[in-house]
């Protein structure tokens, strides 16, 4: 079942129900275009790479974030997020790549196929969620630009806009801006990496990066960049914020990695928000490549992942 | 001490301090019960107890500048002010060895030796002890006055420890340990500055 993000959510609001699936249907019918509210229930199929864990509440999820543009205190994106204008939203790829230029969003949903992926989220703070994602993968956005031979980094970029980033403003320099993240193009390209426009079925609420954000769910949080306005093809290896920042406790690969603390604190457990145990919930321990060591593990044979944390 | 020249001077008794004092506790206890402390409600009964410890700490070392540059007699309340200090740091030492570790102690004894932030607090913790312990007339008594006072120097590098520490935990830099250092820090400067 192909899913997309619906650019009329007004519509489909007004719509009733039924008649709103029966034109789905329709649409479906002709050339295979369908348009669906990634909110209508049941209509996502579940992806073999979905996790059957049980997913964090919509609540926790978009109330506990770490997106610094909008400040540093977890409950800072849910407060000041809301005045992002995410529409129209333009993407620019651009490097090494055949079909450079600036993509509207639009126009990069129009050639791909929505899923909903059940992911495990591991930040690096020692925490972790069970998201279900909306999006596509990576790798079809790449091969529609079609990589260089020589292309063997990915580089992306989060928008800046001090205005309706209000973490980007203000005396104290939280980071540098643009925040900056990348990927080996063999990471980027494997299935399990996902760019994402919603969660639980709906658009993407701005806090969680909307419109468009990446998802490596074997690496830390913070490799899955927000707001992404520039995707570059490189080769060398890009420049990520948290590794400008202290290079010492963050490296570019950040892979999940139970045996390799931060060197502030133990990364062998985690707590899962959301716990049913409440304030005495135990820790759980953490999986090498956040339990998709099956899927990944390969990309990093011969490495030493205690250098190349 | 110069009395004399004091410009206002507290008078009412001490015990409504200590109940301020409990009050973020409390409202702390309160929302945790009802399940109001969000998403990750143990990092913000850690984060609150270190929060009001240093709070509280700062606002002890204020009491003499207070008094010295501005004419304020706070002294009468200054036990208080320690004592709840010490209370806030036994609180966020008891959120993370219980609720954030679970009382393992290995992995607690292995944050400890492993993590500067970690013992730095602790550091901070063990220095104030002590002073927890001689906090009542008597041991002004057993002590004598001038013992008493050399060995309550030692809240300075406590709070200096908790300041630090606040420093040392965050990612990037954001404004408020910064801020908490520089209050910190002002606050010794005179110290040395007046003895100058
Ligand atoms: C003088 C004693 C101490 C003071 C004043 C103090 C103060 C603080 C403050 C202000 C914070 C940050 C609160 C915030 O982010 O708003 C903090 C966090 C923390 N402190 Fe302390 N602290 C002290 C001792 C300790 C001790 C003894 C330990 C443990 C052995 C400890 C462990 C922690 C931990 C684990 C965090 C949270 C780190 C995180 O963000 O995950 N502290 N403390």
């Amino acid at each position: 079942m192909l899913l997309r993000h619906a650019p009329d959510l007004s519509e489909r609001e007004v719509t009733p129900r039924a008649l709103y699936l029966q034109r789905r249907h329709l649409l479906a019918g002709f050339g295979g275009l369908m348009l669906a509210g990634a909110g209508a229930a049941g209509a996502a199929v579940r992806s073999p790479f979905s996790t059957d864990e049980a997913p964090t509440s919509l609540k926790d999820i978009t109330s506990y974030n770490n997106f610094y543009e909008f400040g540093t205190d977890k409950s800072d994106p849910a407060r000041n997020a809301g005045r992002l204008t995410v529409k129209p939203w333009k993407v620019k790829i651009d490097g090494m790549v055949g079909k450079p230029g600036d993509y509207d969003l639009d126009d990069i949903l129009k050639a791909v196929t929505i899923e909903e992926r059940i992911y495990r989220m591991r930040c690096v703070e020692g925490w972790s969620m069970v998201i279900p994602w909306n999006g596509f993968p990576l790798a079809s956005l790449l091969k529609r630009v079609e990589p260089q031979s020589g292309a063997k980094f990915v580089a992306f970029e989060t928008l800046v806009r001090p205005s309706e980033m209000p973490g980007q403003g203000g005396f104290f320099k939280i980071l540098d801006w643009p925040y900056v993240e990348g990927l080996r193009l063999d990471e980027a390209m494997h299935p399990l990496t996902l760019m994402a426009t919603g969660l639980y079925g709906e658009s993407l609420p701005n806090q969680n990066g909307a419109p468009l954000r990446l998802v490596v769910p074997w690496k830390y949080g913070f490799k899955g960049i927000k707001s992404v306005v520039r995707i570059s093809l490189t080769d060398k290896e890009p420049r990520t914020s948290w590794n400008i920042q202290a290079p010492q406790e963050y490296g570019f690969y950040s892979n999940v990695n139970p045996a390799v603390d931060h060197p502030r604190w133990s990364q062998a457990t985690e707590r899962r928000i959301g716990d049913s145990g409440g304030l005495f919930a135990k820790r759980r321990p953490t999986l090498p490549f956040n339990g998709y060591a099956d899927q990944v593990a390969g990309l990093y044979t011969g490495m030493d992942l205690r250098k190349f944390y | 001490m110069a009395i004399a020249n004091l410009r206002i001077q507290a008078r009412f008794p001490t015990w409504p301090v200590y109940l301020a004092g409990l009050l973020p506790a409390l409202w702390y206890l309160y929302q945790a019960i009802y399940g109001d402390l969000g998403a990750d409600p143990l990092k913000v009964l850690e984060h609150a107890m270190g929060e009001w410890a240093l709070r509280f700490l700062i606002l002890g070392l204020a009491i003499t500048p207070l008094r010295r540059e501005f004419g304020i007699g706070l002294l009468k309340y200054r036990r208080a002010v320690g004592l709840t200090a010490f209370l806030y740091v036994v609180l966020h030492l008891a959120v993370y060895v219980w609720l954030d570790h679970g009382l393992d102690w290995r992995a607690i004894w292995a944050d400890i030796v492993k993590r500067p932030y970690i013992t730095i607090g602790m550091a901070g913790f063990l220095l104030l002890l002590p002073l927890a312990a001689t906090s009542f007339n008597a041991a002004i008594r057993w002590l004598g006055g001038r013992t008493w006072n050399r060995l309550h120097k030692l809240v300075y590098l406590a709070v200096l420890a908790g300041a630090v520490h606040y420093v040392m935990l965050v990612k990037s830099w954001p404004p408020e340990p910064l801020v908490y250092l520089a209050i910190v820090l002002a606050l010794l400067g005179w110290r040395v500055w007046r003895r100058a």
